[in-house]
């Protein structure tokens, strides 16, 4: 029955000048959501207001779901339009949109009429009354309230009449491309996932990089981060995966350097990897996936520890998150079940039974240098090895 | 190099396997089951497989029902006979180190209200007959024994417990899971007093998909696919032609020079048993010789986890596999392994070499030294 979709975007609203980038970036992202759903649609912007008209036939389902997956939308509405056939008409119309929509009439509800076509023969007021009334002649059961409706039946008169009821709640957030490009550290595990998910939701785009660890880890635990980005790419667009080999650095590491602190200075050397391939790439931070005191790697020390090495800046969007919050989120965007697939990651194969939870800067600095002598060039010969995977 | 030494797992189809079941899905692709001409052609196929794996298992090719593979082989096997059988007993035996293809059917038997015992196993991976003779009961509908273990090669004194199941209980059915020993030794089901025997396809260079049960005529057994009434109704759905007809043909060629194939594999797994001596705390699991089977031989190497040893050798072209293959992606400890004894830190450091007719010596060579490369290199970097 429905033929359009209303869009409701919030926080775009209230942005001034720049308004239309932003509204012009949320089409383009409807656009392209669009176009995994089967059926052909037009995504206009009038009024103030942006449409998504199915101009063939259509699957409700699964364009209601592309589209709750485009970041800056926060709220799906529905619609049918009408042709203005005179009143009597219109009413026979709303008896009937409310039947098929609300088989249970034991609801409340009011109507919410609005004119942008000023000359139409009824003001506002007099189309909720008379509406209202034709309702409740239809469905005697049904009853109104005009404070706290169950049902909220909104009726344009514009160049056709627009009718809609329902709000399907979108993500929110801004959309993608509006705020500028940052790299994401994923590895295959929940946090870092939904860490890039919640900076995309800022409108921010997304590249990643993934620590590759052969022979240590498997080529399926490399398949499962691609699928990790995938679901995170429904939501931002195509991801550009930087896959990098870090064994021979890690095992550099291993031989030269106290086994307690051998993850912090692995993750030291992450960041520089990332950042460099940050810095190429025109990304304008990294994001990561801590949250404080989760593991060694992550208490306050360690975290200064790792930051220390960037100049970019580091987003942490989980760092006041529990582990049962982030469940949560995954589980949400479907990211969760990729995630606890039992492969190992780099970060987990030669971990201290006791890492240091505490580093200490000056002394992690000074075991660094026991690296000097290969380290640069195993940096250089790790980036070499970048192969980019864009995941759709 | 490309060295393939994951033959357990599956093997590579013989080319003229593949060539004979392209024509049969372009060509010949008619159903059995139709009237017209392309039915009775491919009909033809259907038969003339069934006669050639009857005539290798000396048989009557009416005791042979074709399957999706192994696995369902051994499904029918066990539920199939549980359900015909239930009235007369509901015991039922097998052995520790069998395939989960086994152990899984036996666990659903077991929540069906059936009781299992499962047979002890030496540290060779062997069962013993005294045990196996203390467990048969007048209640026993079913003893199921594999011939060829797929982690360790071990071979079960199959022809001694069939003999010996007969003479406790009569009624006894005994199946015998034959995936990895079909095609590596002659099998003769009813010298060995064997009423059921399970293969699968790809095992033996023949394609995915597609098995066969060996029912001896007169063993009281039911189906567990009901349907259009295919195979006199012991396995409804179309027959796979091309599968089936890739079967026999894998089947038959493989039977064309057998021993000498096989005295040039026991040759090769001589070679590379005898190159891991030369490396420190090398431990090879299993039976020694020609006790064992020719294609088999596990390693379990202290020190190293085996999915890490795994993929070192992959990074040289080499594919083996990590305990038992099949299942291998998921980490689980080996029940094999834990049956013959293996120490627990070894359980998890256990990797399997499995050889085939294509094998070369240059490939165990190249193999061998890639090992003794690898394993003192692995072993500088492990988790403290």
């Amino acid at each position: 029955m429905f033929t359009a979709f209303l869009i409701k975007y919030a926080e775009i609203g209230v942005k001034g000048k720049n308004r239309y980038l932003f509204e012009n970036a949320l089409v383009q992202q409807i656009k392209y959501a669009l176009k995994k759903c089967e059926g052909e649609f037009a995504v206009r912007k009038t009024d103030g207001r942006i449409y998504v008209d199915a101009v063939s036939e259509f699957d409700y389902e699964e364009t209601v779901s592309g589209l709750a997956k485009v970041f800056g939308i926060s709220g799906i509405c529905p619609m049918v339009y009408v042709e203005d056939e005179g009143f009597e008409k219109l009413g026979e119309t709303i008896v009937k949109y409310v039947d098929e929509v609300y088989p249970d009439k034991n609801k409340t509800f009011k109507v919410a009429a609005r004119r942008a076509r000023k000359n139409y023969p009824l003001n506002s007021m007099e189309m909720n009354v008379e509406l209202g009334g034709i309702i409740l002649d239809a469905y005697p059961q049904m009853r109104v309230d005009v404070h706290k409706p169950d049902i909220m039946l909104n009726v344009e008169v514009r160049d056709k009449i627009y009718i809609y009821s329902e709000i399907i709640p979108g993500p929110g957030g801004m959309p993608v491309g509006t705020g500028g490009k940052a790299m994401l550290l994923l590895s295959g595990g929940i946090d870092s996932p939904v860490a890039g998910w919640m900076i995309a939701k800022r409108g921010v785009k997304i590249d990643a990089v993934y620590f590759h660890a052969p022979p240590y880890t498997s080529e399926r635990a490399k398949q499962k981060v691609v699928d990790l980005a995938r679901k995170v790419a429904a939501y931002t667009g195509p991801i550009y995966l930087h896959v990098i080999n870090f064994t021979d650095i890690q095992l550099y590491i291993y031989d030269k350097c106290p086994h307690d602190e051998l993850t912090i200075i692995m993750r030291r050397y992450m960041m520089r990897i990332a950042e460099h391939i940050a810095k190429e790439t025109e990304c304008l931070g990294l994001i990561t996936g801590e949250s404080i005191g989760q593991v060694a790697s992550q208490t306050m020390h360690s975290l200064m520890a790792t930051n220390e090495v960037c100049e970019l800046p580091v987003y942490r969007p989980l760092i006041g998150f529990d582990k049962m919050e982030i469940v949560d989120i995954s589980e949400k965007i479907d990211t969760y079940e990729t995630s606890i697939q039992p492969f190992e990651d780099c970060c987990t194969i030669f971990v201290a039974k006791h890492p240091v939870t505490k580093p200490n800067l000056n002394i992690i600095r000074k075991h660094e240098q026991h690296l000097e002598e290969k380290i640069e060039e195993l940096v250089q010969a790790a980036l070499d090895t970048d192969e980019v995977i864009i995941v759709r | 190099m490309e060295v393939y030494l994951d033959n357990s797992a599956t093997t590579r189809c013989f080319d003229e396997v593949a060539q004979l079941m392209h024509k049969i899905m372009c060509e010949d692709y008619g159903n059995p089951s139709s009237m017209h001409h392309k039915g009775v052609e491919a009909e033809q196929y259907i038969r003339y497989a069934k006669e050639t794996l009857a005539r290798l298992l000396k048989v009557n090719e009416k005791e042979i029902l074709f399957t999706s593979g192994g696995t369902e082989a051994d499904n029918i096997a066990l539920i199939g006979t549980a359900m015909a059988n239930h009235r007369r007993g509901r015991h039922l035996i097998t052995t520790r180190i069998e395939h989960p293809a086994i152990l899984q059917p036996m666990a659903y038997l077991e929540n069906q209200g059936f009781k299992v015992t499962y047979l002890p196993v030496d540290y060779e991976g062997r069962i013993s007959l005294a045990d196996l003779e203390r467990a048969i009961r007048p209640d026993t509908i079913l003893v199921s024994i594999m011939h060829t273990n797929n982690e360790i090669g071990t071979v079960e004194p199959i022809a001694e417990a069939g003999a010996l199941i007969k003479r406790m209980n009569p009624q006894t059915l005994f199946h015998v899971d034959a995936v990895q020993g079909f095609g590596k030794f002659r099998i003769y089901p009813s010298k060995m007093q064997v009423d059921m025997l399970s293969v699968s396809g790809h095992k033996i260079h023949g394609p995915k998909g597609v098995g066969f049960l060996y029912i001896r005529e007169g063993a009281k057994v039911n189906p567990i696919i009901y349907g259009g009434g295919q195979q006199k109704g012991m396995r409804s759905g179309t027959e796979n032609v091309p599968g089936i007809a890739g079967l026999a043909k894998a089947a038959e060629l493989v039977y064309e020079n057998l021993d000498t194939d096989m005295d040039r594999m026991y040759e090769l797994r001589e070679m590379l048993i005898h190159g891991m001596e030369k490396i420190d705390d090398v431990r090879v699991n299993g039976c020694p010789g020609r006790q064992g089977a020719a294609h088999i031989v596990s390693l379990s190497v202290r020190g190293i986890r085996s999915e890490v040893l795994l993929h070192a050798l992959e990074e040289k072209g080499i594919y083996v596999s990590a305990g038992s293959a099949c299942a291998s992606n998921k980490p689980q400890t080996s029940a094999t392994l834990k049956a013959i004894g293996v120490e627990r830190d070894l359980l998890d450091s256990t990797i399997r070499f499995s050889i085939s007719v294509f094998t070369t010596v240059e490939e165990i060579q190249y193999t061998i030294q890639a090992l003794e490369e690898i394993i003192p290199m692995l072993r500088r970097y492990v988790r403290h």
